[in-house]
């Protein structure tokens, strides 16, 4: 199975690899997935307090080539958008931007996931209350 | 000498075909058609000369008559042939078979068949090192086992099982033996008499020979043994499988079988040198760890887990340049790792995170150095991106942690 060239591109120049200061208010962090399924992705975003936008965003994750472009793009997404503005990333933006093949799909969701924790984390840390998710399929 | 690339170190999967196996074989397409079951003409005594020798070839590689040799369309057809042409044969004595749970899909799959039909099958597990205990074995014969179907050698981590102990046990009960050695024959030395064989499946392709052409070994003396075939027709190969005779792929066959006669030791000395250097290589990488058993191994295969990184993951830094193979399934649709790796106890996170590699014949020691760096390379560029990596650094118990399993 061939890769798309944007999973590639990600793959071998992922952006905002790191970790950002989880202990810090306004850093929001969402781990998910499993070790034993062969995907973990943890997405940090920075919240700049006076405006409500997202200043910052790193990711680490532990999977496939597509796991890796899916939370590298989708830390290049975040960066420079409202709270709001994230939880409307749709993992299926995520598919049609890296042109995941169908088995690929659940790196989006994990992707996708993985933002919706972060928010959250950083909601609950600001007294603001959680969001329900709705489960996606993996 | 100079590096071409891309490298293939992926030779348990397939073998490039040796050239000199190449040019036996071409007369046989155009000039030297016939069929080799025309008994009437030229053409046909042409080609079953050819088969002839080719079938001499073959059996003198694993110490056999001729006749014991069944030529099938590959070691998949052959593994069929020997379980459920046992099966049907012996019926009348019993219907139980003891297998292990590290075979290969063509037996599993052709014993969960059997089961389906009324047979009953025990399939033993192994040890961490990825042996059967042949205590296990032992206690797993009863009175209506007709066979015992234990690999040669295993195609994902390349340990090699007991394999005349084995056959000891099955004579003393009076159970036949059955072996596939499609990874092993070719590779190291097989004597169906001194490994006290009854029946074993192999293939040309995995041995530098053509694809689409294996063979199954049935013993005729002591005990003789039969298979009930499961293709009808023209009653080919002592009617155990009919089918007009592959004559270029059994020309093909036999030659890649003399090539390995000759040249087996010294390639396996050499094999052997090339995994060891770059296991130890590897092996200095924090948390890598071998799979199977490293004494009972065949010499050109070696697997290893890269702890906190991801398999396809891995291979993808490297893929364009070395082809190689992993445990992780994460290509597949079912996203489950390796059934063989997982047989020896190994958590899905090893794995997922392991590498398959075999050496063959071509592979040179200038390829073995470029895999250790770009594998080296990638490891580290990997766990820098990982966060189990970060968590294992950071004295995280990992397996602690609440994951939300999908």
């Amino acid at each position: 199975m061939a890769y798309s060239e944007k999973v590639i591109d990600h793959y071998s120049n992922p952006k905002n690899v790191g970790t950002l200061d989880k202990s810090k208010n306004n850093v929001g962090t969402g781990l998910v997935g499993a070790p034993e399924c062969g995907d973990v992705m943890r997405l940090q975003i920075e919240v700049d307090e006076e405006s409500g936008i997202i200043k910052d965003a790193k990711f680490k994750t532990f999977g496939c080539g597509s796991a890796i472009a899916s939370s590298s793009l989708a830390t290049e997404w975040l960066k420079g958008k409202s709270v709001d503005e994230a939880m409307a990333i749709d993992n299926m933006d995520i598919v049609e931007e890296l042109n995941l093949p169908p088995v690929k799909i659940h790196c989006s969701v994990l992707a996708e996931d993985a933002i919706k924790a972060a928010i959250n984390d950083y909601r609950v840390k600001n007294g603001m209350p959680e969001l329900e998710l709705e489960g996606k399929k993996h | 000498m100079e590096l071409k690339l891309p490298i293939y170190l992926d030779n348990n999967a397939t073998t490039p075909m040796d050239p000199r196996v190449l040019e036996a074989m071409l007369p046989y397409f155009v000039e030297k058609f016939g069929n080799s079951a025309s008994r009437n003409h030229s053409f046909g005594w042409v080609a079953e000369e050819a088969v002839d020798y080719g079938r001499e070839q073959v059996a003198k590689l694993i110490g056999a008559d001729p006749k014991e040799i069944i030529f099938t369309s590959g070691a998949t057809e052959a593994d069929n042939l020997a379980l459920k042409g046992v099966y049907e044969m012996y019926s009348s004595k019993g219907n139980h078979i003891i297998t292990c749970t590290t075979e290969h899909k063509a037996v599993l799959d052709t014993c969960k068949h059997i089961e389906k039909i009324g047979g009953e099958v025990t399939y033993l597990d192994v040890q961490a090192d990825g042996l059967i205990d042949l205590k296990q074995l032992e206690a797993a014969i009863t009175d209506k086992t007709i066979l015992i179907a234990i690999m040669y050698g295993n195609n994902e981590i390349g340990v090699i099982q007991p394999v005349k102990e084995i056959s000891a046990i099955a004579r003393k009960r009076g159970v036949l033996f059955f072996t596939d050695a499609t990874q092993a024959v070719g590779k190291i030395p097989v004597d169906v008499q001194a490994d006290g064989i009854d029946l074993m499946a192999f293939s040309a392709h995995k041995m530098y020979g053509p694809k689409g052409v294996g063979a199954l070994y049935v013993r005729r003396k002591n005990p003789r043994v039969k298979v009930t075939a499961q293709m009808d027709g023209g009653g080919h190969e002592r009617g155990m499988r009919s089918g007009t005779m592959n004559v270029p792929g059994i020309v093909g066959f036999g030659k890649a079988c003399e090539i390995a006669m000759n040249e087996m030791e010294a390639e396996a000395k050499r094999l052997s040198i090339l995994r060891d250097k770059l296991e130890t290589s590897l092996m200095e990488l924090e948390e890598a760890y071998v799979n199977g058993n490293v004494e009972h191994r065949l010499p050109h295969v070696c697997n290893i887990s890269f702890k906190y990184v991801e398999g396809e993951g891995l291979m993808m830094g490297f893929n364009k340049n070395i082809a190689v193979s992993s445990g992780s399934a994460c290509t597949s649709a079912s996203l489950e790792p390796s059934y063989v790796l997982k047989a020896l106890g190994l958590g899905d996170d090893l794995a997922h995170s392991s590498l398959r590699f075999g050496l063959g014949r071509y592979t040179t020691e200038a390829e073995i150095d470029f895999t250790i760096d770009a594998i080296k390379t990638t490891v580290l560029k990997l766990r820098e991106m990982s966060p189990l990596w970060e968590m294992f650094k950071e004295g995280v118990d990992i397996g602690a942690i609440e994951w939300a399993h999908h």
